[in-house]
Order: C-alpha cells, then structure tokens, then sequence
C-alpha cells in the first residue's frame, strides 16, 4: 500500500462521460487498469464509498498535507460563474465554489490531469455564450491560462496534462495514468496542447475504413451513405488528432465507422466550429479545411484529378448504405 | 430539531446535495440541492436546429443516447417526418444498449456498495455481501465490468462508440446494418443475456419476465439457486431491512412511453394513480421556478414557453433544478414507473402490497434487464439489410416539436422551436427534474423531498445510511437535471 500512488478524481463542469468511457475499458477492465498501475483511489465521485463528510474529511487532509496527492484528476471544466464567484457550481457539503478546491489542492498535487477536453480547454460547457464562464485547468479555448495560469507546474514540474477528447478514450487516461505511475511521463510525452502524444501525435484519418473513397474524392451525401465524408459531411478525421480508426472504441467503433463526421473534439475550441458541425464549408466548392501537412494547391489538383478517375464502384457505392458493386475479381487464366 | 447538510452525495451520476431536519430520530423535512448549473438551453439559442444533435447529448455522459433519442424526435417532429423501419429498430437497440448499461451500473456500482457500511456488520448477510459488493474491490465490479463492455460493443458497431454518437438522426440511424451484422448483434447479446443468467438471476430470462406477483418472487426467491444470485442477495437484504417501507413518494406515477416499432411503443405512456392508468396529457406539463436559482417565476411555464435565466440570488432558491409539475401534481418516473403504466403483473403486485419504494425500485430496474434484452432479439431479427435506414430531411424555417421519450432514469422530453432557420428556444425536462424537484409555489415538496420524510436516523450517523439508500433507489442524473 505503501508504495501506491494516491489519486483523487473530482468532477466539475461537465457530463460525467469520462468516467463513463473509462468504464468501458477491457483487458484489464477500469479497475484493473489502475490496480496494475499500482494505484490507489482516495475518492471517485462514481466509485468510491465515501459519501458527505467522509469525503471532505480526505479533502481538508490533503489540503493539509496530511495525506500525500501523487495524481489530481479534474473531469469537467473549471465553471468560474456568474461573474468570477464560481457560484455555478459549488461543491456539494462544503459552501465552496469547486474552482477554489480545485486550484487549492493542484498545488497538493505532484500531477494534475485534465480529463477530456472540458477539463483541458473548457470544451462543449463553454459553447455558445459560455454561459456558467467555463475554462480549462490550464487553458481557455487555445490561450494558455485557465484556472491555474500560465506558468503552473504541478509539484512534479510538469504542466496540467490534458487528456483531451469528448468523451476521453478509456485506454488514453490509463496509459497516461500508467506511465506516470511508473515515472516515465514527462513533459517531452506532451504535445504543444499538453496532450499526450501517445495518441494525439496520430490523426483520426489514419486507418479510416473509408480511405478508398477519400483517395477517390467519393463523397457520401447524406447519413448512412459508405462514402469519405469530408467532402459534404464536416468530416475533419483528416486534421484532428487522436488515434480513434487504429485504436477503436466499445470493440470495434469510431465516430467515422459510425457514418459521422469526425467532429475534432480532442482540440480546443471544437465546441464551436463556426459553421454547422456535419456540413463541410466550401469556398468556390473547395472544402475549407483541407489535410494537415498538405500543400493546398496539390490537394486541389490531386482532388480534381483522383475525381476524374474515380471508379464506378466507388461513385455508386459512396452514396448507397450497403455494397452495391463489390469489387470485380482479377483471375489468373485470362479468358 | 438540526439542520444536516449532506454532500458530496456522490455515487450518484453528478453533483448532489440533500439538506435535512432531523427530529426525535427521523427525517422530519428534506432540500433536495443540484449544486452545479452549465446552461445547455442557453448555449442552443440561435445554432443551427441539426448542431443540437451534436451538443445535447453532451448534457449528459451516462444518459447521453436518451438525449440524443428526444433531440431526434423533437427535431423529427418539427419537420413533420417518419423514420424507416430500421432506423427505428436500429434506434431503439442504441438505447435500449445505454438504458440496460445504466441498469447494471446502478445497481453494480451506485447502489449496492451500501450494504457494505459497518453498521450492517451484524447482519447474517454482511459477509458475503461484503466480498461481492465492496466499491472498487468487490468480486461483483470484476463481473460485472468486462460483461458491460462487451454488451457495449453494440455502441462500438451501431453507435461509433458511447457516449456522444451523431449516429442517431432525425431521419434514422446513419449506420446501416448488415446481413452478417445482425448475427454478431445476437452474439453480444447472447453473450450478455448469459452474463445476466448466471450472475445477476440465477435463472432464464423469461423465468424473471414470467414472476407476476409479489409471492411469485418470494417463492422464486427461496430457491437454491436463485437466493445465490445477486438479485437473491438484494431481495434477502431487502427483506431484512425493510427496505419496502423506506422511501415512498407520491405513489403518481408517469411515463412517456419507449421503444416505438411501427408506431407502437414496447412500454407505453400514461400515468397511474389509484390503481387507474390515464393518458399522459403533455399540454398540462408546466415547470415552476419559486424555488429555483432561476428568474422569471411569476407562474409556472409549458416547456414551449420555458425560460432559463440563472440567478443564484433568487431569495427563494436553494437548487438549480426547476420543479415540473404534471397537472399541478408531483409525479415519480424511472423503471418502476415505467413498468407499472404498462402494467406488468409482478410490478402491480408489489406497488399494491408497498407502492413506491427502496425496494420495488430496484426490482423493477433488473426486470426491465430481462423484458428488453428478450426484445432485443426481436428488433434485431426485424431488421431488412436491404432497406433503408435514413430518409433525407428538411428543415422548415419555422417551426415546433416535441420530443418525448424514456431514459432509463425515466421521463426526458425536449421542446423546440425554430424560426428564420434557428433555434429560438430549447428546453429540456430530465428525469431527475421530475423526482429531484424542489417545492413549487403550493409547498409542495419534490418526489425525493417527500420519499426522505420519515426515514431513520440511527445513533450517532453522520451521513444516514436509509437516507443514501433511498436517494439511490431513485438512480438519479445530477448533470440530465439541471443540464
């Protein structure tokens, strides 16, 4: 026991889904995870048995420095509403508004985690008018700041960690929950976003099961419809990082093998995409957003090219919901 | 007579907070408190109709395909469209896949951990239930979490992953399924149905479906082989500690109806009272505020009217929530709810011995584990890989609709109404909002407010051990109630 590290889970401004994803992990499942990990769970909003005033007992202590906080999870956004006073969300028993236990016990903790993209940007509880003024741990949107300011480093000398992605994948929190327990996560393991590079150094587009039909500009037209959805459908699996098409979610899912759009939700800001989330926004017919790391000249030239060489297969396919022409079969005896 | 004030009531999905009188041993009045506000009606003013699909079900990550369901409807009805028969199939094993998860996971991981406290270390019990249902360490957990996610492959295959899908559309489902797809949808439920037969009941299926009275299960329960199982364990526990005299509330129960196929819904709407189950009558859904951190409370609104506007200094608030009222009236929702509106026998029976309580709350969330997984199977053999399951949409510039449908906490409804293209006004009525109201101008106390009066208080308690599990038996959704 001695040798655990110590993790406490608190939730704030958002769905609670994070937790609900971790639920899904397997082999080993959510709890496994951790116990392999070697550890162990102060609180969890969801999980643990301590309810009321045993709960605040475990966070005065920590506060206190009377017990040791090796990891400080937040899952939500920091709700700093209405007007700074964080009366939006107090926490439950304590008269306290969260944003203050949250910045005082980060500055317990050797790591603080921010768990899906609420907790690091201020994610989809920040949409619209941002109505109860949320922000993440350590940003707002893409400014670095949030709640704990620019400079933060938690005890370890680390930044927030941002497990970015709404919800998080169950194996992203405990890959990066199971490194830092075994004292191989540093800084260099974040990309500039403060994610883990583990799956944010991919991008959704790698192992898309539609990638014939986006070498071919096929596009889908509609919901349901097999073909690349970047095209009409706001599809942006070709810029958002995270590795959800080599990865897999509940088995064998992903937004895409779903017939959606990737809607970006690892980045900051992807609660407001500033155009409607499933309808690609066009210039002269040529989508906005086009690949990470291509020339926008030799995407439009390869597009209007790989166009006029689409196969029928492909054009008939793309905009059916089941195989209409399967793929013709090459014999070696020639007839 | 001294004022306790309970939280972080955790267990529990999202923030809570009760607040008690405590008077000569019991529970003498009750505050039930949601703590956090986000403003999801707010944030949906002026998007685009079609982006709702996108934010609500982000409202909540445990009732999140419900929510997409009731923004499916709502914005289904608006256009004045039908779904395919396979959208619709497709649909409900979507939700029918999130409302049995959140089944399992309530009574795995949110409920039964209780009985672990000391203060039952005396019960003939404890022991075993200690060693299956400790939180985090418990054998059950171990169970029953591989079991839950592989039943949630289906999300994985039909929905992208869980939660947050953009599979549900107002026009059908955006995952077509086929042929050789359907049978592996029978593997993974036949892969849970075994997981539910051997741990959970001990016994088939249809055996659970069939019990059809209150001494239909205490026979069943006296059996071997069923009193080993987790549902035999709850029911000794129950039995034990009377937990059918802890927790009534109003005895008024409603529900919107689910799982339509052709039009028809598996569970039907209507509200029971008395013995009497009467239409459901949505134009007489009106939400009070008097209580709530909101303005605008001059008089209660329909949800078509509703304004959200917080203001945590309202003299008389003391929670987020609204109060909805049916008629004026309190009404409870959830399984038990659910069921007794369509009337299965062995719900009728308990609520004509006990109504509403710790007890017949749980049993009627584990037979609805029995009754929808049976129906699963049926959804899945109807569906036509060749035929559609999205129909191409329109949406009017102006515009009204209703989306009314069951989560497996209950009632959730969402009104919409459009104009010049936009979103004009959103509100949504969770399931929680319905049991964790406040009061409303009349004095009126919520469904939960009036299922703690009475509860009691054992020597020396901190955090009452009947009032968490009453608060619990609901299965209440903090983040659904205030969104």
């Amino acid at each position: 026991m001695t040798n655990k590290l110590n993790l406490l889970w608190l939730q704030s401004g958002g769905c609670g889904g994070c937790t609900m994803s971790l639920l899904n992990a397997e082999s080993p499942d959510a709890l496994g995870c951790l116990d392999m990990a070697g550890i162990h769970l102060l609180w969890h909003p969801s999980l643990s048995l301590e309810t009321g005033q045993s709960v605040t007992n475990i966070l005065h202590a920590i506060s206190a420095g009377e017990i040791k906080l090796d990891i400080l999870c937040l899952e939500g956004s920091v709700v700093r509403g209405p007007n700074n006073t964080g009366k939006f969300h107090m926490l439950a028993g304590t008269g306290e508004p969260m944003m203050h236990w949250v910045e005082g016990l980060s500055a317990q903790a050797e790591y603080v985690v921010a768990v899906g993209t609420c907790a690091a940007y201020g994610g989809i509880t920040a949409a619209g008018g941002n109505p109860s003024d949320a922000c993440g741990m350590q940003y707002d949107g893409e400014k670095k700041g949030g709640l704990l300011g620019v400079d933060f480093r938690s005890r370890a000398n680390i930044p927030v960690v941002n497990i970015a992605g709404c919800p998080t994948h169950p194996n992203w929190v405990t890959d990066t929950l199971a490194e830092i327990a075994m004292g191989d996560f540093t800084e260099v393991n974040m990309d500039y976003l403060g994610r883990p590079r583990s799956y944010a150094d991919q991008l959704v587009h790698h192992g898309c099961t539609r990638n014939e039909f986006y070498e071919f500009k096929a596009s889908a037209e509609k919901p349901s419809d097999l073909g690349c959805m970047m095209e009409h459908m706001g599809c942006v699996g070709t810029q958002a990082h995270a590795d959800c098409n080599t990865r897999l979610w509940n088995g064998e899912g992903s937004c895409i093998r779903g017939g959606y759009a990737c809607i970006n939700c690892t980045a900051p800001g992807f609660e407001e995409p500033g155009h409607t989330f499933t309808q690609t926004p066009k210039i002269a017919g040529i989508p906005i957003g086009l690949p990470t790391d291509m020339p926008k000249a030799w995407f439009v030239a390869l597009a209007s090219l790989s166009k006029a060489a689409t196969p029928e297969r492909l054009k008939k396919n793309a905009v059916a919901d089941h195989v209409e022409i399967a793929p013709s079969i090459h014999l070696k005896s020639k007839k | 007579m001294s004022r306790r004030i309970i939280g972080p009531f955790n267990r529990v999905e999202g923030d809570l907070e009760v607040q008690l009188d405590i008077e000569d041993g019991q529970v003498n009045d009750a505050w039930v408190v949601s703590p956090m506000y986000r403003g999801f009606e707010q944030m949906l003013h002026g998007k685009k109709p079609t982006d709702a699909m996108s934010y609500v079900p982000r409202i909540c990550g445990i009732c999140s395909v419900a929510q997409s369901v009731a923004a499916a409807y709502a914005i289904a009805d608006a256009q004045g469209i039908q779904v395919p028969k396979n959208g619709e199939l497709a649909t409900n094993l979507i939700l029918a896949n999130e409302n049995l998860s959140d089944h399992l996971t309530h009574f795995y991981m949110f409920f039964m951990p209780d009985f672990t406290r000391e203060v039952y270390q005396h019960e003939p019990w404890y022991a075993g239930v200690k060693m299956r249902f400790t939180a985090v360490k418990g054998t059950a957990a171990k169970d029953m979490l591989p079991a839950r996610a592989q039943f949630m492959h289906m999300m994985g295959m039909l929905a992208g992953k869980w939660p947050h899908t953009l599979s549900i559309q107002p026009g059908g489902t955006s995952r077509a399924i086929t042929a050789i797809e359907k049978v592996r949808l029978l593997g993974i439920i036949y892969q849970f149905r075994s997981f539910l037969e051997n741990t959970l009941f001990g016994d088939k299926l249809e055996s659970i479906a069939n019990l059809s009275s209150a001494k239909d299960l205490q026979a069943w329960a006296m059996q071997d082989a069923h009193r080993k199982s987790d549902l035999g364990l709850f029911l000794e526990i129950a039995d034990s500690l009377n937990l059918a005299d802890m927790g009534n509330a109003t005895d008024h129960f409603m529900s919107f109806g689910v799982y339509p196929v052709a039009g028809k819904n598996l569970f039907k709407a209507g509200v029971w009272k008395d013995d009497i189950v009467s239409p459901l009558q949505p134009e007489t859904i009106k939400e009070d505020v008097s209580h709530s951190w909101m303005k605008n409370g001059d008089k209660p609104k329909h949800p078509h009217e509703g304004v959200t506007i917080p203001d945590p200094d309202m003299k008389d608030g003391y929670t987020w929530c609204k109060a909805p009222r049916l008629g004026g009236d309190v009404v409870e929702v959830g399984a038990l709810a659910r069921q007794i509106v369509n009337g299965h026998p062995l719900i009728q029976s308990l609520i004509g011995q006990s109504g509403g309580n710790v007890r017949n709350r749980v049993v009627a969330r584990l037979l609805e584990l029995a009754l929808v997984v049976i129906e699963m199977e049926t959804w899945v053999k109807a569906i036509r890989p060749t035929e559609p399951f999205y129909h191409l949409t329109s949406m009017p510039d102006e515009a009204e609709g209703a989306g009314m449908m069951e989560a497996a906490r209950g009632s959730l409804g969402h009104w919409l109404r459009v104009k010049n293209g936009r979103i004009l006004n959103y509100q949504i009525i969770a399931p929680t909002t319905w049991n964790f109201a406040p009061r409303d101008a009349h004095g009126q106390l919520g469904a939960l407010e009036q299922a703690l009066l009475g509860a009691p208080i054992r020597e020396g308690e901190e955090t009452p051990v009947s009032v968490q599990h009453i608060v619990r038996s609901f299965d209440p959704c903090m983040v659904c109630t205030v969104h």
